[in-house]
């Protein structure tokens, strides 16, 4: 069984969670409609490492993990508050 | 003919006589270039040359002929789906499906067993209803029937009231079949090459040319070619090919797992499908019984396998076939299916001139490769979207003109 970390509630079976796709970034409220659309349906799909969304159902506590699509290994998870700290700080 | 039989048996040399005849190399220039050699690649080039005569055409694979998503899946055929749109594609491709071993000179083993998707729920039961409305109107065999009947036309479903999701009914599609999946490959490979068409394996696409917004050619690990036009029919690597051309997809990639038993006597006719339980099983000509469930619940560039795949599907199937507890697994894969947010596919027109997609497969493409390949055809050869394929472009997210499939959940296939 496969078993994933969530940075509040600890190692847990992988059962437990819901994948919620890739971080992006929303766009601004006045956006155009194709940058709107493009927020709600295109994916950058990568294979390789990416930013994604999980949600620790149970206790309801959604977290990001760094995750290599290739060869299925979560690199890091920490929450949310931690990874858009550590975005700001590094001017992304 | 057996004193042919006799001759060739007692002769010294046997001539040869490949399916194939592979180009030993690559020209530089080809009227289209299609990228990907699973059976839509293939179909795409076969209709290009017969039935416009485009022959200066060149399918080209990083893999071998066929080795993606087309020699991995569990080769249902049906058009029992539940949007308009979707049910005259698929229509449109069974008409296809069952001319194509005549017409290819191949046997694909076609094989028509009656298609049944159970209901366990009230919710279920509206939803085969309504399936079954839409179908019937658009000439497609479809109906309700009930846990007896069920029973009735497959006497092996266990229907009993003693489980955890009795059968309450189904949607039973009698034109629901099965086809030997290499053998769809091979045919379309086959009368292509004949035509002209070149088949190159091992040669993949890492790059795009794009000048002044039109495809001009491609880069591949043998070489740049020049092409008038480019078509992407990459199954599992959609969005990595498409991102080349410079744009993005509404796709996600992830992993639809299979297995199939030891192989044992024809005891099951029929292909079962609960969308609900997630499980579905039909028996091959080799008596094999091929099983699958739900997608993997998380996006992956993998086909790796997982116990988790078997405990969930086991579960139920032993609740529905109880004989299935005498038999082994045999083998276990998975495939890479580009799933889209209203599980329907991407076709047509792209964004960038001279450049065709043939993407978004998920689960369900398989049954879709002959129409998939006629009319991709006539799209390159126009440079038009064709009526059937107007629901089914690109464009329609950004439009929020989408297909919502309901009939082509992961497990319905
Ligand atoms: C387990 C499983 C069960 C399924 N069951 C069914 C079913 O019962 N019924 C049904 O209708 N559908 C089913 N499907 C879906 C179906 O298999 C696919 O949608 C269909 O085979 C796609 O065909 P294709 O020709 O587009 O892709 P593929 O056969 O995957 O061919 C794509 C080819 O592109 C090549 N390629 C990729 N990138 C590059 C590159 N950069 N350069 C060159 N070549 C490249 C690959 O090597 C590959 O050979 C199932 C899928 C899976 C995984």
């Amino acid at each position: 069984m496969k078993i994933l970390t969530c940075p509040v509630n600890g190692p847990r079976n992988i059962t437990e969670f819901v994948w919620g796709g890739e971080v992006k970034a929303m766009p601004d409220a006045a956006a155009s409609d194709d940058a709107w659309t493009g927020y709600l349906f295109l994916e950058t799909n990568l294979a390789g490492e990416i930013d994604e969304w999980w949600l620790h159902a149970p206790t309801n506590t959604w977290f990001i993990a760094r995750r290599n699509t290739v060869t299925d290994t979560v690199l890091e998870t920490m929450t949310v508050d931690a990874y858009f700290a550590r975005r700001s700080g590094s001017a992304t | 003919m057996p004193f042919a039989l006799l001759k060739y048996g007692l002769a010294k040399e046997h001539p040869e006589d490949p399916h194939f005849r592979w180009a030993p190399e690559l020209k530089s220039t080809y009227d289209v270039v299609v990228i990907g050699a699973g059976g839509h690649g293939l179909a795409i080039a076969y209709y290009l040359a017969a039935r416009h005569g485009i022959t200066n055409v060149c399918v080209l694979d990083k893999g071998w002929l066929a080795g993606g998503n087309t020699a991995r899946n569990t080769t249902i055929i049906r058009a029992n789906y539940l949007t308009p749109e979707g049910v005259k594609f698929y229509k449109e491709s069974v008409d296809l499906w069952r001319g194509l071993s005549n017409q290819l000179d191949i046997n694909m083993m076609y094989s028509e067993r009656g298609h049944f998707t159970l209901a366990h729920t009230d919710a279920a039961m509206r939803t085969a209803r309504w399936r079954a409305e839409v179908n019937k109107h658009l000439g497609v065999k479809s109906e309700v029937i009930d846990a007896d009947e069920v029973k009735r036309l497959c006497p092996t479903i266990n229907i009993s009231d003693d489980v955890r999701y009795p059968v309450l009914g189904a949607l039973y599609h009698p034109p629901g079949a099965i086809a030997r999946h290499d053998a769809v490959a091979w045919g379309y490979a086959k009368e292509a090459i004949k035509r002209g068409v070149e088949v190159h394996t091992q040669t993949g696409v890492n790059k795009i040319l794009i000048e002044n917004g039109r495809a001009v050619g491609v880069e591949t690990n043998r070489g740049t070619i020049r092409a008038g036009k480019i078509v992407q029919a990459v199954a599992g690597s959609s969005s990595e090919v498409a991102r080349m051309a410079g744009f993005l997809l509404p796709i996600r990639t992830i992993p639809l797992q299979a297995c199939v038993s030891e192989p044992v006597k024809p005891i099951l006719d029929q292909i079962i499908v609960s969308g609900s339980l997630h499980v579905y099983i039909s028996q091959s000509a080799r008596g094999e019984m091929v099983m699958g469930g739900a997608t993997d619940p998380y996006g992956l560039y993998s086909t790796r396998s997982t116990l988790d795949f078997k405990e969930s599907l086991m579960a139920h199937m032993l609740e529905l076939f109880p004989f299935m507890g005498e038999l082994k697994v045999l083998r276990q894969w998975a495939g890479m299916a580009d799933m889209t947010p209203d599980f329907s596919p991407v076709m047509g027109l792209t964004p960038v001139q001279n450049y065709y997609i043939d993407a978004g497969w998920g689960t369900w493409g398989f049954k879709a490769t002959p129409v998939c390949g006629a009319r991709m055809a006539e799209c390159i050869v126009d440079d038009r979207q064709p009526e059937l394929l107007k629901p089914f472009a690109l464009d329609r997210f950004r439009t929020f003109d989408l297909v919502g499939e309901k009939g082509a959940a992961s497990v319905g296939h």
